[in-house]
């Protein structure tokens, strides 16, 4: 105990102040009311999925958690279930095997929700684009209220558009149409 | 006259691949032929290293017999040696080898989705269930035939056809493809007796994007980017197996500066992901001291990464020719400075893991991958080598600067959670170590020479990433343009590996078992 007591003393404190948020990318012009960017400035939810990036993104966003930019400490903090969620951070362009399951997570998560596509392939599909396999850039497949380019994006650029997403003045339409269809059956690959 | 030779006292005459940095050989094999050597080869205690298949019904129109190739590449104690099955144009079919590769059966799978070609075997049942495609384009659409068109259909759900466990109290436990952190999507289905897990099968290929369609037609150095964007864990790997691949059909060789900047590269890399990891595992024990400690180890990796070579991860460094930035003198030295760093943190670090008996009574006997078990199955790179599989690249078929450093390759027979930790911190000092070997014996001169395209040429690149061996195939077609090319990522063999060491563990220790392994779920899916 002891050796653990003083590494976390000779450590200290490393985490250094988060970055505005960067208006310049959002992606939807819709805006959440003030009253609830107050409330998510507090304690904003995040589920994130992968719809099938390289895996770099996900290397990014774990680096959120680290005591650099210890993005707990804003209230920020990443759900396992989309029903606990406000935001859903998704990486990747969104691959055909992947898209009924991210429209179950999309589908699963209460009003108001928020959608954040990180990094080049969920910004625009890529350089993997759009095929027999692939479905390009998120918005082909949800409805999307923030971009943050980047391959990946680096710590700053997540914090600065996740920022963004919650910033005050920002309102969001609930009701938005996606495609519905193949969203049916339930459980077949659990 | 190009080298020729015989293994395992076949009749197959293989050639030597001019151009290439380590020895390649080729041969061309009927079915018998093929089966027979690969069961030589595993007798031999070879190993698979990949499977792919190619569509050559334009080479050889007026050839039927030959329109279609399977390509087997297996490590041989000579070099790489890379099988090439012709197969018909109407009914392409090849023999089932995973009753001798057991981590062929996924490769085959995934063949027979890309190209349509059948694995048959005459003594075992044949697994042909799809691998790649969920469901989500027709079972006769072949993304990987050339007169296949661009198309795109509606997205589906698939019945997949698990295997049942039955039996009083056996009951089903389905995870995924979306897991509860953040990580890869793959779906898992234990078959369990209370915790106790008596089956997992892993259903994979979430991922799957289309990489290799996406290849074709795209200039050599063109490729390079893509190839870095296979698994973005192990861009370096990818990045200069491809490149190596690339200069083998130029016919170029790229300075010696370059070479030894990217084993740097490569060397960080493999840091950065064991610092990851040794950090991942601990909190996967709830002991989040440790994730808190290499995170932050980790973060302070990459922000050096950034500094010096401009990407964290660094996408892109390495290109066909050589690669994009140099190192200055400064640099240099705050690289050795960081080595020292770390070294002495990680030291401390370790200490504390060695006596947490929390910790340790977790790790220790915990997803138990026996050697005898690792060698039937073929497991390779780190995974392996906790479970005494001696297989690294760096010493087996060293390529320039290994062939100078004298990598020493650490290895734990135990097999468990722990003994996985512990090769990651033996392999991230070594790391360390290389790293200041490179640094003090780096070549100065240019960084990058040129690499023109070539037609109707094959070049093969093979590094030893964090994970395990990565090849790279690429093919040109007429026109110096990619024709076929395959990224071969070490996860297909350690995936079947994780379905064994799950065995009889509790279903809630899966996570530390699953990130002692930590495979790549996009590498495979491609």
């Amino acid at each position: 105990m002891i050796p653990i007591l003083r590494q976390i003393f000779r450590t200290g404190i490393v985490s250094e102040p988060l970055p505005p948020a960067d208006e310049a990318l959002r992606a939807a012009t819709q805006r959440l009311s003030a009253a609830i960017t107050e409330h998510l400035g507090r304690a904003l939810v995040i589920r994130h999925v992968d719809a099938g990036s390289c895996n770099a993104c996900e290397l990014e966003i774990h680096a959120l958690g680290n005591p650099y930019y210890n993005i707990e400490a804003a209230g920020i903090k990443f759900a396992a279930s989309p029903r606990h969620a406000d935001m859903l951070l998704v990486t990747g362009p969104v691959a055909k095997n992947m898209e009924v399951a991210l429209k179950r997570a999309y589908d699963a998560m209460p009003e108001p929700k928020l959608v954040v596509a990180a990094g080049d392939c969920g910004c625009t599909g890529g350089i993997f684009g759009e095929s027999y396999a692939c479905c390009g850039r998120v918005a082909n497949v949800l409805p999307v209220d923030v971009s943050i380019p980047g391959c990946p994006p680096t710590p700053l650029q997540l914090i600065e558009g996740i920022l963004a997403a919650i910033s005050p003045g920002t309102t969001l339409s609930t009701s938005r149409s996606i495609d519905r269809s193949t969203m049916s059956a339930p459980g077949s690959n659990g | 006259m190009s080298e020729t030779a015989q293994f395992f006292d076949l009749p197959i005459t293989f050639t030597r691949q001019p151009e290439h940095v380590f020895p390649a050989w080729e041969a061309e094999a009927d079915e018998a032929a093929l089966e027979e050597f690969c069961i030589a080869a595993h007798r031999a205690g070879r190993r698979l290293v990949a499977l792919w298949g190619c569509d050559k019904r334009d080479r050889q129109p007026d050839v039927p017999a030959r329109g279609f190739a399977l390509h087997v590449a297996l490590d041989l104690a000579e070099g790489l040696a890379c099988l090439t099955l012709p197969m018909d144009a109407c009914a392409p079919r090849f023999p089932d080898l995973a009753p001798i590769f057991p981590s062929a059966g996924r490769l085959q799978r995934a063949v027979r989705d890309m190209i349509g070609a059948e694995p048959v075997s005459s003594e075992y049942p044949t697994d042909l269930r799809p691998w790649l495609r969920h469901a989500n384009w027709p079972a006769d659409y072949f993304p990987l035939r050339h007169d296949t068109p661009d198309a795109s259909f509606p997205a589906q759900n698939e019945t997949y056809g698990f295997v049942r466990v039955d039996g009083d109290g056996v009951h089903e436990v389905a995870v995924g493809p979306i897991h509860a952190g953040v990580i890869e999507p793959g779906h898992f289905r234990f078959s369990a007796m209370g915790e106790r897990v008596l089956r997992l099968e892993e259903r994979l290929g979430w991922k799957h994007k289309g990489i290799e369609r996406r290849f074709v037609g795209m200039a050599l150095a063109e490729g390079a980017r893509l190839a870095g964007r296979v698994s973005g864990d192990t861009t370096v790997a990818y990045a200069w197996a491809y490149s190596q691949a690339a200069e083998a059909i130029a016919g170029v060789t790229p300075p010696a500066r370059a070479i030894w900047l990217r084993a740097l590269l490569l060397e960080r890399e493999r840091i950065a992901n064991h610092l990851g990891d040794l950090g991942g595992m601990a909190n996967d024990v709830a002991f989040s001291f440790g994730l808190m400690q290499f995170s932050r180890l980790k973060e302070d990796w990459l922000r050096l990464n950034a500094r010096l070579f401009g990407h964290r991860y660094l996408m892109d460094r390495i290109v066909p020719g050589g690669i994009a930035i140099d190192l200055s003198a400064s640099g240099a030295a705050e690289l050795i400075e960081q080595c020292d760093t770390i070294q002495r943190e990680v030291r401390a670090l370790k200490a504390i893991y060695d006596e947490h008996a929390g910790l340790q009574d977790r790790f220790l006997t915990t997803g138990h991958l026996a050697p005898e078990r690792a060698r039937q199955l073929g497991t390779i790179g780190l995974v392996g080598r906790a479970s005494d599989q001696h297989w690294d690249l760096r010493v087996d078929h060293p390529c320039a600067p290994y062939d100078e450093l004298e990598t020493r390759v650490a290895t734990h027979a135990n097999g468990d959670v722990a003994a996985r930790a512990l090769v990651r911190f033996a392999e991230l000092n070594e790391s360390l170590h290389l790293i200041r070997k490179i640094l003090s014996g780096m070549p100065s001169g240019d960084i990058r020479c040129d690499v023109r395209s070539a037609p109707e040429r094959r070049g093969f690149g093979w590094i030893e990433g964090w994970r395990g061996d990565v090849l790279v195939m690429v093919e040109t077609g007429l026109d110096g343009k990619i024709r076929r090319c395959h990224c071969h990522d070490p996860s297909w063999h350690n995936w079947i590996a994780l379905e064994h060491a799950a065995i009889d563990n509790i279903v809630p220790d899966f996570p530390v078992i699953n990130k002692s392994f930590n495979l790549s779920y996009a590498g495979p899916d491609l």
